[in-house]
């Protein structure tokens, strides 16, 4: 179908942006990339007065390193971000996922930021954020607020957002020395939504885990991170029996709920099988040896 | 509600192009409704299917997720670009040679797709050919001839 119609705005300066929205009173929506947002006016499943395009507002564009974050503004691709060095070298477990996002012609258009505040639970970013302890930066024409994951992600496509502000950048920490990461996933396709995902982590010492990082996207509302895991892992005599301890609380603990694509159990056992699959790629990636 | 409408400017294959639209207008539908160029299809109109894709400043993008008011400025590269019935593109030409269509509707979207993967990956698997049309659909051939005319195309433009 066709659009309904909207009047259509594309401030050059994040202040115009603001403006914009606080004097629409909430009847605006951010347009960044569109390939969420689009779909939903296309299908007229929204019907927004007004859209206030971002592209054009080059100071959201960059991405770049500071004081040990990757800082990501609200407009720059997501293929941008999988093939910028820095997002390889300093997040690489972003730049693996970006990979599992979408195909490259919706990833040419698509931004970090803009799958972020979609919010869709199944969506691979949310999965990294939650795993990295991620910081959404918010704001509006007053105020600028920062967030984590648990704060941003509130439920099935929502947000912690209020209508005047804008997800203008996001920020992930840079991956320390000793750690090793990697993101699994199933989907029906290459490119379709993850029946179930995970982003793992693990830092080694001497050849033992020491710390780990574990986080689930399709396991319901929002991305999950689950510490209860991580611990298992960490508990454990042995790297094996740290594993089967892991995936063991992943299918316990995780509650995705069940639609036509792929029931809850299933997605349950998806899980636990892409934990032991992500860990021990995580772990050989560091020459652990099992 | 009037309907708001601007004047665009933008580069459609090579040429400068002013076309003054509603600003909910779609690219895909500027392009066939408004300069005629009717070789860039509309199949599901939310970004699934992949017919509608060209290229925004050489990069492929899906036309119907993008407004024509936002293409301001930018160069747009479409199916009728690429060659002609005298002369086609080697991908155009592999894809007649294996099978590679049967109604042809899918087809502008997969050229206009594999254009720009083979120019980053000249030589490409059968995997790598398979993930790189996950983004496209075609309801006749069962893809398997489209990886092979993408293999002979890759073949012959390193030729």
């Amino acid at each position: 179908m066709k659009p309904p119609v909207f009047q259509y705005h594309d401030p050059r300066t994040l202040r115009e942006a603001l403006e914009l929205l606080r004097s629409y009173g909430g009847e605006a929506k951010v347009l960044a990339g569109g390939q969420s947002l689009v779909p939903l006016l296309n299908l007229r499943l929204v019907r927004p007065k007004a859209l206030v395009d971002i592209n054009r507002i080059g100071e959201l564009d960059y991405i770049e390193e500071e004081d040990g974050w990757v800082r990501i503004g609200a407009v720059a691709r997501q293929r941008t971000a999988e093939r910028s060095d820095l997002v390889r070298s300093r997040v690489p477990l972003l730049a693996q996922a970006l990979r599992w996002v979408g195909h490259p012609p919706i990833r040419n258009r698509g931004t970090v930021c803009g799958s972020l505040a979609h919010a869709d639970p199944a969506a691979e970013l949310g999965a990294v954020a939650a795993a990295l302890d991620a910081r959404f930066v918010i704001q509006n024409l007053d105020h600028q607020r920062v967030v984590g994951p648990e704060a941003f992600f509130v439920t099935y496509l929502t947000t912690c957002l209020e209508p005047d502000e804008i997800l203008v950048e996001v920020r992930f920490p840079t991956s320390r020395p000793g750690w090793s990461w990697a993101f699994e996933e199933v989907s029906v396709r290459h490119g379709d939504y993850a029946l179930a995902a995970v982003a793992a982590g693990v830092r080694l010492e001497d050849g033992r885990v020491v710390d780990a990082r574990l986080a689930y996207a399709g396991m319901g509302p929002v991305p999950v991170r689950l510490q209860e895991a991580e611990a298992a892992l960490l508990a454990a005599s042995s790297f094996e029996g740290g594993l089967k301890a892991a995936a063991e609380e992943a299918m316990g603990r995780l509650q995705p709920d069940g639609d036509l694509h792929a029931s809850s159990e299933f997605r349950r056992h998806l899980a636990a099988a892409l934990t032991r699959r992500a860990l021990r790629r995580a772990y050989a990636a560091m020459g652990g040896v099992r | 509600m009037n309907e708001p409408t601007r004047t665009v400017t933008l580069r459609v294959n090579g040429a400068p192009k002013t076309l003054t639209v509603p600003v909910r207008k779609t690219l895909a539908d500027a392009l066939r409704e408004d300069l005629g160029l009717t070789g860039t299809h509309i199949g599901c109109e939310h970004g699934v299917c992949g017919a509608c894709t060209v290229l925004l400043d050489a990069k492929p993008v899906r036309s119907c997720l993008l407004f024509a008011v936002q293409a301001e400025g930018h160069e747009v590269t479409t199916v009728e670009a690429l060659g002609t019935p005298d002369r086609l593109h080697p991908l155009q030409q592999a894809f007649r040679e294996c099978h590679a269509l049967q109604c042809g509707f899918c087809t502008p979207g997969f050229l206009m797709t594999l254009v720009a993967f083979l120019e980053e990956n000249p030589t490409p698997s059968r995997q790598e050919i398979r993930e790189a049309i996950a983004g496209n659909l075609c309801r006749c051939t069962g893809y398997q001839h489209i990886v092979d005319a993408v293999e002979r195309a890759a073949q012959r433009m390193r030729a």
